[in-house]
């Protein structure tokens, strides 16, 4: 019997190894001082020389394709376009010239997947939210945002005032989009909205008449009529309350320690007006749409 | 099954069974016992492995949270079931329209003789061209393609739209599935119903088909499984599926359990269908073997 023992033994041998290596090999978390929470204690934000994930250069991340007027003629190192050049003025507050720059493709869905981030910070119209802020640090907001309605002219949803002159239609928004929240929260149209997962599929279904009218925020609505979809209107914009008050905020790891640094460079560039100039520079005033209510 | 010596047909005949058999069939039972207890260990230990490797590392507890949350499990369950229902509309409708094309476009290119040639060659490029195409290329080009051309008559929902293009590519993959079936048919069933005085068309009604399709059953189900995951694609068009619901829910929140749930949903739907066609396929062997099998 010796031999029929012989898997017996290997198996319980193998067993054992496995366990203990199981029990006593377990990676352990090495940051210093356990887990950090985000923006805790005091910053030291040295100029240039902050614990980012390449030494010496600053990873920013955001996602392909790059969508104006948020980034231009999607390169996101153009330093063209709000977003890019927001980024910039970012790096440039914590010391870091545009050649310490690297842009990294990050797709929505990973820039909130737990484990080891490859960026340093995100940029990609994300708004903040206390649910999300779970998941990720947010620094401040650099931009509040506004959503606004696309219709094709003379439609029947070009036509629109209010509100309820939505509430019948067939709406169209991007997924994880602060425009499908207002949809659901704010319009509570009678017909489930069509959910896209990139805008350019929700303008396609625009043009072919599947849907009636999509939500996105007011720059990039302003783009897409006057450049992609140009028989399209701005059939007008929400007012900044609950759901449709929304700020972008520049996405860290959960445990990134340079979300206080961030955030202090973000504060201080609203401060010193940088923001609202980028604003003025990249992005269409919204005075001339009228707010639905 | 071990048919035991103590079964009622052993004592109708007067029958003891011997000493030896006796011992063998305890000795036998014995070994049984002693592989289940075996296997029990086995895998007591390999789950035991297992839960300390996952819930030792550093990242568990920011992974549980994210992928194992009960509370957003609780929140998305009602919508991945209501996606679900698009689904299971989409796999029935489109399931049994590409069991139909599938089947016609089999048949057109097993079809003998000269004049057939153009019929099976039409076939031949079909399944080759939709075999090769990407589905989510067959889907963009027909759910935003088609509504671009301004058809009258033609639908722009992108539901229909995108149950064709699946209906198109799947039926290319079941068209082949068939075609193997038939020519797994042994010619001389052929030969003998010919002899018999079938005309081909019977033939192939009566002998080949039924045979062919008996035979293709777990690779057809393959298909289907496959269909049922491959329905979610039509949310490319805007209509929110199980998998759908789920990343709605996951982008707004930034949480991963949603799609872990749409993902429970659909494993437990594919078990059903799964033991369904086996027991279908093992009534069927069983109503083939009345004779008894050799």
């Amino acid at each position: 019997m010796r031999l029929a023992n012989r898997p017996l033994r290997l198996a319980a041998w193998t067993s054992t190894v496995l366990l203990a290596a199981a029990v006593g090999c377990a990676p352990q978390d090495e940051s210093p001082g356990g887990p950090r929470a985000a923006g805790q204690g005091p910053q030291s934000c040295d100029r240039g020389a902050l614990p980012t994930v390449a030494r010496g250069r600053l990873t920013v991340g955001t996602d392909k394709p790059a969508y104006a007027p948020w980034f231009h003629d999607d390169d996101p190192a153009s330093g063209k376009g709000f977003e890019s050049a927001v980024a910039y003025a970012v790096a440039r507050q914590l010391g870091y010239g545009k050649g310490a720059v690297r842009w990294r493709t990050v797709p929505f869905n990973n820039a909130f997947a737990p484990g080891e981030k490859t960026f340093d910070f995100d940029i990609n119209q994300v708004s903040i939210s206390a649910a999300r802020q779970r998941a990720v640090a947010f620094s401040s907001g650099y931009y509040d945002v506004r959503q606004a309605v696309i219709a094709l002219k003379g439609s029947k949803a070009a036509h629109a005032r209010s509100i309820a002159g939505l509430r019948h239609l067939t709406l169209g928004a991007q997924v994880g989009s602060t425009s499908l929240d207002v949809i659901h929260d704010t319009v509570r149209p009678t017909q489930p909205p069509a959910v896209f997962q990139k805008n350019d599929l929700a303008k396609s279904a625009l043009k072919n008449g599947q849907v009636d009218a999509i939500l996105t925020d007011l720059p990039t609505a302003f783009y897409v009529t006057s450049a992609e979809v140009t028989d399209a209107e701005v059939v007008g914009q929400f007012a900044a309350t609950g759901t449709a008050k929304q700020r972008f905020g520049l996405v860290l790891d959960k445990e990134s320690r340079l979300t206080g640094c961030v955030t202090a460079a973000v504060d201080a560039l609203r401060k010193n007006g940088t923001l609202a100039a980028l604003e003025k520079k990249w992005l269409t005033d919204a005075v001339s749409v009228p707010v639905l209510k | 099954m071990v048919k035991s010596s103590t079964g009622q047909d052993g004592a109708a005949d007067g029958y003891v069974p011997s000493q030896r058999r006796v011992e063998r069939e305890r000795f036998q039972r014995a070994r049984a016992r002693r592989a289940i207890g075996v296997a029990a260990l086995s895998t007591l230990v390999t789950g035991a492995v297992l839960v300390l490797v996952i819930t030792r590392s550093p990242g568990w507890p920011r992974t549980r949270e994210t992928f194992f949350s009960a509370a957003y499990a609780r929140k998305a369950l009602p919508a991945v079931l209501e996606g679900l229902l698009l689904n299971l509309r989409l796999l029935v409708v489109c399931g049994a329209a590409v069991l139909v094309l599938g089947l016609l476009l089999a048949v057109a290119r097993t079809l003998r003789g000269p004049v057939f040639f153009p019929l099976r060659a039409l076939a031949t490029a079909y399944t080759d061209f939709f075999r090769g195409l990407p589905l989510i290329i067959c889907l963009l080009m027909v759910v935003f393609g088609v509504p671009a051309l301004r058809l009258q008559g033609v639908t722009t929902d992108p539901v229909v739209l995108g149950g064709a293009a699946l209906v198109l590519t799947y039926a290319a993959y079941v068209a082949e599935v068939f075609r193997a079936g038939i020519e797994s048919v042994h010619p001389s069933q052929r030969a003998a119903a010919r002899s018999l005085g079938l005309s081909s068309g019977q033939t192939l009604r009566f002998v080949v088909l039924p045979q062919a399709v008996r035979r293709v059953v777990p690779p057809l189900l393959n298909d289907l499984v496959s269909l049922q995951k491959d329905t979610g694609l039509v949310s490319l068009a805007g209509a929110v599926d199980a998998v759908y619901a789920a990343q709605i829910i996951a982008g707004k929140d930034f949480n991963f359990t949603p799609y872990v749930v749409a993902g429970l949903v659909f494993v437990a739907l594919t078990i059903p269908m799964t033991r369904g066609t086996d027991w279908i396929t093992a009534r069927m062997d069983r109503k083939r073997a009345q004779g008894g099998l050799v």
